[in-house]
């Protein structure tokens, strides 16, 4: 008779934990992947007005941020490595300059956004309503695909933090890594869908 | 293997940290959870059944007959959101997957077990906000469960909250398709290829990797929706820059993949049930296995056949038309491959096996009557009629739900440990086949006389058609009522049921009924031939 009720989770499958995390990520892509493609659509019917839109953005803030998060992936790749090696503090290390670099990033999110909203530019806003129809498009995807890329930002950001406590009481180790290597899976897409936006954002002028 | 029920501990004994009720929400026992599933399920089928009826009523004469337009349109669309997001959706895959699939691979549970509970609390809060819409001062969304632009972005009434919830439910099968394709990877008994499995789980496995890549679009379609309602941004509304048209390309690419996801795994079900009860095995077994996969894919190239009439450039009408009747052919194989089944087998006419039968002969009307409409021509004189109504019925309810009870009859024994009476389920199959007939039938007909869909009064000549549905309404709720409480008193006092009540040959019959905790209390033995019935 095998033994049940409160034994905790004896079988292991490392494989399967990574195979889940990438058909999770495999959704996030199909999910951003419709605002790309209604993108495309509405681009290809105002490109003379997305083209003035994206005039409006700071291309130096997008290029210092696109640069943010792949120095970021740098350090959460190293973070990993540092586990696998059994060097848990420049692993830990590693996680907080992640960390710490997102945060730039949404530091920087802010002040973009907020010099929009400063001009009363933002979804819902009179201004917004009395732009030409390619413009308002232009912005309302602007926001929307920022807003939801800041969003996964700040659920990665749980995820390296959860790892980052896991390293410290053992639970993350050289011989058990998954967790950690799934968190950095996943700040990795968050990284790949800024490189996708930022072109099409920043980049059409 | 032995059947002493009293040997061992049942999974519906509590044996957790947790008992009585708190044992079965916190339960992480695909067992329990595939129950949880089936009482939530039955309990919002009934539900949308009983709205339904007020339907039929209203239906029955041209007019105001028991409520007035403004509560028809709310009353067509609650209907759809609980029969398409919360019975039929999570349906056969959240119920018979989450307790089969385990069992039929070998394995004590699945994947990710705490994912798997975590995916019916999505379910129930998703539900209480669908529910929820009913009661807002707004009052319940009035759209069709399709939510179509530019209505949609304007109606008064509770549409974001109506929204929200099934981007809610859309997680839980998100979460359910991910969970099961991990199993099938990576928890199948030593011994068990992929072609040693049986055709249950090659139908999970198919509809698992639709819920997994198609829910997320009607996700962010939906967000769009709400975005734009509260917002005003004009992805959808003409007057503001935006094409009505990307709303319902948008939200058809996930709808038409998610009608595979109702009947993929019915079509399982059946495809396990009519060798158990002709002893044969299955006629084509790899045919039927990457019919299914191939049905799940070309299912994704055909949504455009809900558009036809929509103003699609031609080339685009004769591309999804053409798909469409490439899609049948899949389809088309397993009904062949079951009937050749049958042949020359021992048949033994138990309700699991008469309601398969039922099922074949509901699932061809409804899928040749979707090749009148799948055709470009025809489909003009019944798109939004009163066809499109009984095609779908007869498909999603002729289809997946017969195919329901089916799986419900069968695995009955199994989950409960007791049997039914077989007089009772088989009556009450007939009355449930010539209510449901009844029902829908007359639909077609005055559906191409030209009766709209969705509208709650009518001319006078389709009178006669509408009151022979109301009937057979009410005569398959009876029926309905007949069959649950059949199983119900099965469930309590039936007599107890053996391991292997109908010499049936995969693995879960090989295990006490009901199971114990953790399936296999020794090692599965693995045939190479899953419809083995000679050993």
């Amino acid at each position: 008779m095998s033994n049940h009720e409160n034994h905790p989770h004896v079988h292991r499958d490392d494989e399967a934990q990574k195979l889940g995390m990438w058909l999770f990520i495999f959704t996030e892509l199909l999910l951003f992947g419709g605002l790309f493609l209604v993108y495309s659509i509405f681009r290809a019917q105002y490109p003379q007005n997305f083209h003035e839109s994206s005039l409006e953005l700071s291309v130096t803030l997008g290029v210092i941020n696109t640069v943010i998060l792949l120095v970021s992936s740098m350090s959460v790749a190293i973070s990993l490595t540092a586990v696998q090696k059994g060097n848990y503090k420049l692993s830990r290390l590693m996680l907080l300059l992640t960390v710490a670099l997102a945060l730039a990033f949404m530091v920087n999110k802010y002040f973009e956004w907020g010099a929009k909203f400063h001009h009363g530019l933002y979804p819902g806003s009179e201004l917004m309503q009395l732009l030409e129809r390619g413009h308002h498009l232009y912005f309302a995807l602007y926001f929307f695909m920022t807003g939801l890329h800041a969003f996964h930002i700040i659920v990665g950001v749980i995820l390296l933090l959860i790892s980052y406590v896991k390293i410290g009481k053992g639970k993350v180790k050289s011989d058990n890594f998954m967790h950690l290597e799934n968190a950095a899976l996943y700040w990795h897409l968050v990284d790949l869908i800024w490189i996708f936006l930022f072109p099409l954002l920043y980049l059409i002028s | 293997m032995s059947n002493e029920t009293e040997k061992h501990q049942s999974y519906l004994d509590d044996q957790g940290e947790y008992k009585g009720i708190l044992g079965w929400i916190f339960s992480t026992d695909h067992k329990r959870i595939a129950l949880l599933y089936l009482y939530a399920i039955t309990a919002f089928f009934f539900v949308g059944a009983i709205i339904g009826l007020m339907m039929r009523i209203e239906l029955a004469a041209p007019g105001e007959t028991i409520v007035k337009p403004q509560t028809y349109n709310g009353l067509f669309t609650v209907h759809g959101v609980i029969m398409i997001f919360m019975v039929v959706i999570p349906g056969l895959s959240a119920v018979f997957g989450n307790f089969l699939l385990p069992l039929h691979i070998g394995a004590k549970d699945v994947a990710f077990p705490k994912l798997n509970r975590l995916t019916w609390w999505i379910l129930m809060v998703g539900s209480v906000m669908a529910i929820m819409t009913q009661f807002l001062r707004q009052g319940p969304p009035d759209t069709g469960w399709t939510f179509y632009a530019p209505y949609s972005t304007q109606t008064g009434t509770s549409v974001i909250l109506a929204t929200t919830a099934a981007f809610v439910l859309g997680f839980a099968s998100i979460l359910t398709g991910l969970n099961f394709i991990v199993t099938i990877h990576r928890m199948r008994a030593p011994g068990m290829k992929f072609f040693n499995m049986p055709l249950f789980p090659w139908a999970i496995y198919a509809a698992s990797w639709i819920q997994l890549l198609a829910t997320p679009v009607v996700g962010i379609t939906l967000i769009m929706l709400i975005f734009e309602r509260v917002f005003g941004i004009g992805f959808f509304n003409p007057d503001l820059g935006g094409d009505p048209l990307l709303f319902q390309h948008l939200f058809w690419i996930y709808s038409h993949p998610a009608v595979y996801i109702m009947i993929l795994p019915a079509m399982g079900v059946i495809t396990e049930i009519i060798p158990t009860f002709c002893q044969q095995k299955v006629y084509g077994y790899k045919a039927i296995a990457i019919s299914s996969l191939a049905i799940a894919g070309v299912g994704f190239l055909v949504w455009g056949h809900h558009m036809y009439t929509s103003g699609m450039s031609e080339q685009a009408r004769w591309f999804f038309s053409l798909l469409t009747f490439i899609v049948a052919v899949p389809s088309a194989i397993k009904v062949f491959n079951w009937i050749l089944t049958m042949y020359k087998g021992s048949i033994d006419m138990k309700p699991p096996f008469l309601y398969a039968l039922f099922f074949i002969f509901l699932f061809i009307i409804g899928g040749t009557t979707g090749l009148i409409l799948g055709s470009v021509a025809t489909n003009v004189q019944v798109h939004d009629t009163a066809f499109v109504v009984a095609h779908f019925h007869y498909i999603i309810f002729g289809g997946m739900g017969f195919a329901f009870f089916a799986g419900i009859h069968f695995w009955f024994p199994k989950m409960y440990g007791r049997m039914y009476n077989f007089k009772v389920a088989n009556w009450g199959a007939i009355l449930l086949f010539i209510g449901f007939n009844l029902l829908y039938f007359p639909q077609f007909i005055i559906g191409y006389q030209g009766m709209p869909r969705r509208y709650y009064d009518y001319l006078p000549q389709f009178q006669w058609g509408q009151i022979i549905s109301t009937i057979g309404g009410f005569v398959l709720f009876t029926a309905l009522i007949i069959m649950v409480t059949n199983l119900v008193r099965g469930a309590k006092k039936g007599e107890l049921a053996p391991a292997n009540p109908w010499k049936g040959s995969t693995l879960e019959w090989t295990i006490p009924s009901p199971p114990s905790l953790e399936n296999f209390d020794t090692d599965p033995v693995v045939k190479a031939n899953p419809y083995d019935y000679n050993s």
